[in-house]
């Protein structure tokens, strides 16, 4: 359950730069192409924030979906995974969004 | 821009979906609230722990590598024989990760070499920073060899940089050759592959060319290796695999240790 330090990771970063203030709100951008998941990250995020500024706050995911460039054809495409080829046939890809672990904003009161 | 919390994602969802209810909450709090751009790597932590343990280990020039694997799949097995058959040529100092007991660090401690067990508790991989103090504590001699045996899992180890050279990833005959594209994420961060327990090929269905295919869709630069790590079958490729590594992180063989090849 990767998610769950990933979730204790958000709730550090955001305590330390919000101080004593309140946090409402946290957004975050999480790649399809990362393995963590939505719903697990979500969960994790509830037990984690407990006793912490972040306990009441909502927790924004933005998931980003995933894009390659083919390196055979050239051609852009959008994927939800690893294993998914070009329409040419080809794996060799370079990924150019999908693989976020971000936190954009959050906001206190 | 979200239609119900007005932050600025163009896809998610709420959990609890109640309209008026959130419409309302959000309506308050927005007119006292202040919204602060982070733009931070949820992992820069982590990050900036493994860059740390990178620069200490290239300090003591020290060649680490990560390996992970499902539990069982022969980390200990492969160490124990690697240790003992590299005696007098490398040294090698173990990181063991488990969530639990210290029967692995025991069973390397018994081939001589210095053996660190992390027990994680509740975690499912090692970290950067748990990893830097078990570095501290394990002390490696310049010129040595650090393997790190993650805690046993495909999935999570794959996420977490711990400021390794390189990592390999171990599979064994008895888990499947689909197992490369059922956890892409741990074989597309890998350097090599190691197909373990080849000795039983007879008895179990394992293509060892379809699982490298396999293996190379996810990741075309990913080396393969098949060994017995209980035969001792296939074992001299992986000598010679981890002496070249050693070389490019640590330079030529000091006076006086075996060196074969260029």
């Amino acid at each position: 359950m990767h998610e769950l330090s990933i979730a204790r990771s958000i709730v550090e970063i955001c305590s330390e730069r919000a101080g004593s203030a309140r946090i409402n709100r946290v957004t975050v951008e999480v790649g399809r192409l990362t393995c963590v998941t939505p719903q697990a990250l979500r969960f994790c995020f509830e037990a984690g924030a407990q006793g912490t500024p972040l306990a009441s706050s909502e927790l924004c995911i933005i998931e980003v979906a995933g894009r390659a460039r083919c390196r055979r054809c050239a051609a852009e495409i959008e994927l939800d995974d690893l294993v998914t080829p070009c329409s040419c046939g080809s794996r060799d890809l370079q990924y150019t969004a999908g693989e976020e672990l971000r936190i954009t904003e959050m906001e206190v009161a | 821009m979200c239609a119900s919390c007005g932050c600025s994602g163009h896809e998610h969802t709420h959990d609890q979906e109640d309209e008026h209810g959130l419409a309302h909450e959000h309506a308050h709090a927005h007119a006292h609230a202040t919204s602060i751009k982070l733009e931070e790597r949820i992992l820069a932590k982590n990050e900036r722990y493994a860059q740390r343990n990178r620069d200490w280990l290239e300090g003591r020039n020290v060649l680490t590598l990560n390996l992970m694997s499902s539990p069982g799949a022969g980390k200990t097995t492969l160490l124990e024989r690697t240790i003992r058959a590299l005696r007098g040529e490398l040294e090698v100092g173990v990181v063991e990760g488990d969530q639990e007991t210290s029967f692995d660090a025991e069973r390397l401690r018994a081939t001589g070499c210095r053996t660190l067990q992390i027990n994680t508790g509740t975690g499912c991989h090692l970290e950067a920073q748990m990893f830097g103090e078990a570095l501290k504590g394990l002390n490696p001699p310049p010129r040595s060899v650090v393997m790190i045996e993650n805690v046993g899992n495909l999935v999570c180890p794959a996420l977490f940089d711990l400021g390794e050279h390189a990592r390999i990833v171990i599979l064994s005959v008895t888990e499947g050759d689909d197992k490369p594209l059922k956890y892409p994420h741990m074989f597309r961060s890998c350097q090599l592959m190691l197909v373990n327990k080849v000795d039983l090929l007879g008895y179990v269905q394992f293509d060892v060319e379809r699982c490298v295919e396999r293996a190379r869709q996810i990741n075309p630069a990913i080396a393969s290796l098949t060994v017995s790590a209980t035969t001792g079958e296939g074992m001299d490729d992986w000598y010679e695999w981890l002496r070249r590594q050693h070389r490019l992180q640590c330079g030529p063989a000091a006076f006086g240790s075996v060196q074969s090849g260029v």
